[in-house]
């Protein structure tokens, strides 16, 4: 195999590759990308067993062929190399080596076999649509904070993407994650094609791998979706990944429907008061007691050790008084992912789930527990 | 100008200066209970380690116990937990398995631990200690470090006195004997107390470190078991002059950290300090069971048991921790751990009790298992603990309200006075 590819083109299908390998893994192969030249195109293959990342990029292909090199090494060296550089990469049969050659520098790397590469096996999909990246990235990028971290309840470590009833009538594309702590829920308008999608909860990693996907506004993706394998591709980046095979709990229970007290407030304005109050306590899962009267907010942190804070906000109120605790980082998460309107907050007891929403907007919906304070 | 005192009888307390002749003998009250050494009054580092502690309650409140042999350990399937002197001539030692203690001592009076009763003596003992510095680390119910450092001014009388007064207080107030250990640091003085025992009391100085560390086995390191002196046997150290002639790097590169702290203790040094509330790291109960079991029904109800006592211990300590662990022991001795880090810390049994059962059900049977133990770890101060509910599991802040409730009724009422039906399995 003998390509020669633009530096930019080339570092960008790399640094792709290079972040769905594992860092630590046990199988050799899996750290490296497999190369595959034809045609004028050069495609650029990662797996970790349970995403694989297909990059296509055009290249001159002097001689077609194939071979697999450490992918982190690879990035390494292409990422220091000149800006507008043509690389020339050569693989040699006889010795097992890839020399990355650009300007005079010249790079001699040692591959392991194409053959030995895992690729995923192929697999029917039940439902395929299109999707605008601007739609997608809101849904993820919305939804994502919420995923939870714990092992125990490996079902939750993902984003749960479904079709169901939206609150304003038909049907939606919904993306719902949550923690047990606090919980996100997306919706956007069903895509065609999308109606027989069965539920799958796409893996965290892979949430992240999908963002590199989605940066411009304007791109179409496609989406595939089966019971177990979902995938994403623009026209020259696929990605493919296993979903958690897990039932996703059901979620709808536990989004408080009666609440009743309103509160109406600055999104901005109320997250910069949240950071700056939990400024006084060093503890990881800081406090802030919420203190609701007529039309007044008064936002508290009394850390025993460290120190006490307190602010008051102007707000729309008009219910019974309230004071409720809430767990400072999930506050603030949930108020910067309001961004055009103000943060509606429907509290019930202090120690009952509270919702949150932007105005009055029915498609994006968030439920945060408060904490005993 | 008389020369300075350097001996101090343990009997009456009175410093002597250097002795004339020997026999030594207190000049004031004639017992032969003098201790001399030249540095005797300006170490501040003890180490205070009670006389087979256990017997010498049981002695202490059974007078007819005095000249027995008796033994504290549990059960059919216990180990000795303490031996008495008597005991200790036969060849009877802590750990050792009660069977082959017997076997030693068929005579001996076996008598089960009367935790309660230890605990109090050892609250008592502490209390004194507490009269002398408030730098007292305990390390266990019945020893623990003092650092006496700058006190003299205060007691208008120097550490060793203090000290021979504390140990004297012991014996007339509580009937408790113990050895004291004094030196310039923690290690030194651990080292000091176990050279003399019972009713010891030994002194290293500053002056006599290096030699007398010379041809001592490293197993004297506090915190050095088989493991690790196997490992040093390995490199060839068994002795401090062993340890003595390898470079400081070529330590931390074998043993790491170890290394490190081998280096300085090697020659003497160890600078940690006594203090008072050295962290717990974390809080377990185990328990061995009369016979081996594989009935999930038994273990279950074992592990409810000892997750309310693990939640016991932390809620006194007011701790949470933010990883449970699961230990079983099979038949065969061959032990089996599991442990999982949760998403907020907790110290409630409830919580505990669920997660080490989930883990519990991932080993599935392997049994029949002799031991069952919970514990949890990496504690952090119980006000960051389980303060946001779940969603997912709505009853859960309920079940942590019930527990709260019942923890209040058992305050007021007694241990016994609410119980799950669970524990009675």
């Amino acid at each position: 195999m003998k390509i020669s590819i633009e530096r930019g083109t080339l570092l960008k299908a790399v640094a792709q590759a290079q972040s769905v390998v594992e860092r630590r893994n046990t199988i050799p192969i899996l750290a490296n990308v497999l190369i595959e030249a034809e045609g004028d195109t050069a495609q650029f293959r990662a797996t970790d067993l349970d995403i694989e990342v297909v990059d296509k990029a055009p290249a001159q292909v002097e001689r077609a062929g194939a071979t697999t090199v450490a992918a982190t090494t690879l990035h390494e060296i292409v990422r220091k190399l000149p800006d507008g550089a043509l690389v020339t990469l050569t693989a040699d049969a006889a010795t097992g080596r890839l020399t990355v050659e650009a300007g005079r520098s010249n790079f001699s790397l040692a591959t392991l076999p194409r053959e030995d590469f895992p690729v995923m096996a192929s697999s029917e999909y039940h439902s395929n649509f299109t999707a605008n990246a601007a739609m997608l990235r809101r849904l993820f990028d919305k939804s994502k904070f919420a995923i939870s971290t714990e092992e125990t309840r490996y079902y939750l470590n993902g984003v749960y993407m479904h079709v169901a009833d939206s609150p304003e009538g038909g049907k939606a594309l919904r993306c719902v994650a949550t923690d047990g702590h606090r919980l996100a829920r997306i919706d956007a308008p069903l895509p065609m094609g999308a109606e027989d999608m069965p539920g799958v909860i796409v893996p965290r990693k892979t949430v992240g791998e999908l963002r590199k996907l989605l940066d411009d506004d304007e791109m179409d993706i496609a989406v595939s979706v089966s019971e177990t394998k979902v995938r994403f591709a623009t026209p020259n980046i696929t990605l493919t990944s296993k979903v958690i095979d897990g039932t996703f709990p059901d979620y709808t229970r536990v989004i408080p429907m009666g609440n009743t007290r309103r509160l109406e407030v600055d999104a901005a304005e109320f997250a910069k008061a949240v950071d700056r109050v939990a400024t006084v306590s060093s503890e990881r899962s800081r406090a802030v007691k919420l203190q609701l009267e007529e039309d007044r907010l008064t936002l508290s942190v009394n850390a025993p050790d460290s120190g006490a804070a307190e602010e008051e906000l102007a707000v729309a109120y008009s219910d019974e008084r309230l004071e409720i605790g809430f767990n400072a980082k999930y506050l603030l998460e949930i108020a910067s992912q309001v961004d055009r309107e103000n943060a509606v907050f429907m509290f019930n007891s202090s120690g009952d789930p509270t919702l949150m929403r932007e105005g009055s907007d029915e498609s994006a919906v968030y439920v945060v527990m408060p904490m005993r304070v | 100008m008389p020369a300075p005192p350097v001996a101090l009888c343990r009997d009456c307390l009175s410093q002597i200066p250097a002795p004339t002749r020997k026999p030594l003998r207190c000049p004031a009250c004639g017992s032969p209970r003098v201790k001399l050494h030249p540095e005797l009054f300006s170490l501040s580092i003890a180490h205070m380690d009670c006389d087979a502690f256990y017997a010498s309650v049981e002695k202490r409140d059974d007078p007819s116990l005095a000249d027995k042999p008796v033994i504290i350990g549990g059960g059919r399937r216990g180990v000795v937990s303490t031996a008495c002197y008597v005991a200790r001539i036969r060849g009877v030692k802590s750990a050792m398995p009660m069977f082959q203690a017997l076997k030693l001592c068929p005579d001996a009076v076996v008598i089960k631990p009367r935790m309660q009763v230890y605990t109090e003596v050892s609250r008592a003992i502490r209390d004194m200690m507490y009269e002398l510095t408030p730098d007292v680390e305990p390390l266990s119910l019945d020893e623990a470090f003092m650092d006496l450092s700058g006190t003299e001014k205060l007691h208008g009388a120097p550490p060793a006195v203090m000290l021979a007064r504390l140990v004297k207080r012991m014996k007339e107030e509580l009937g408790i004997t113990g050895s004291i250990g004094l030196s310039h640091n923690k290690f030194l003085a651990k080292v000091a107390s176990d050279l003399d025992k019972p009713r010891g009391f030994s002194v290293i100085g500053k002056a006599e470190t290096a030699d007398f560390l010379r041809d001592k086995p490293v197993r004297l390191i506090w915190g050095i078991g088989p493991a690790a002196q196997a490992s040093l046997d390995r490199a060839g150290i068994r002795t401090f002059t062993d340890l003595l002639r390898w470079e400081r790097q070529d330590l931390h590169a074998r043993f790491g950290s170890m290394g490190d702290r081998l280096w300085h203790l090697a020659r003497g040094e160890d600078r940690r300090r006594v203090s008072a509330n050295a962290p717990v790291k974390s809080i377990s109960k185990e328990t061995t069971f009369f016979e081996d079991t594989a009935s999930t029904e038994v273990l279950d109800g074992h592990l409810w048991r000892l997750a309310e006592q693990v939640s016991d211990r932390a809620k006194a300590k007011e701790k949470a921790g933010r990883v449970v662990t699961l230990k079983l022991k099979r038949a065969n001795h061959t032990a089996l751990t599991r442990r999982i880090a949760l998403r907020s810390p907790t110290q409630m049994a409830d919580t505990i009790y669920r997660t080490a059962r989930a883990l519990l059900d991932q080993v599935g049977n392997e049994g029949p298992y002799r031991l069952l133990g919970c514990g949890i770890s990496e504690l952090v101060p119980a006000d960051q603990a389980d303060d946001t509910g779940d969603l997912l599991d709505p009853q859960a802040s309920q079940r942590a309200e019930a527990e709260r409730a019942s923890d209040a009724i058992r305050k007021k009422f007694g241990k016994g006075a609410i119980l799950k039906g669970r524990a009675l399995r």
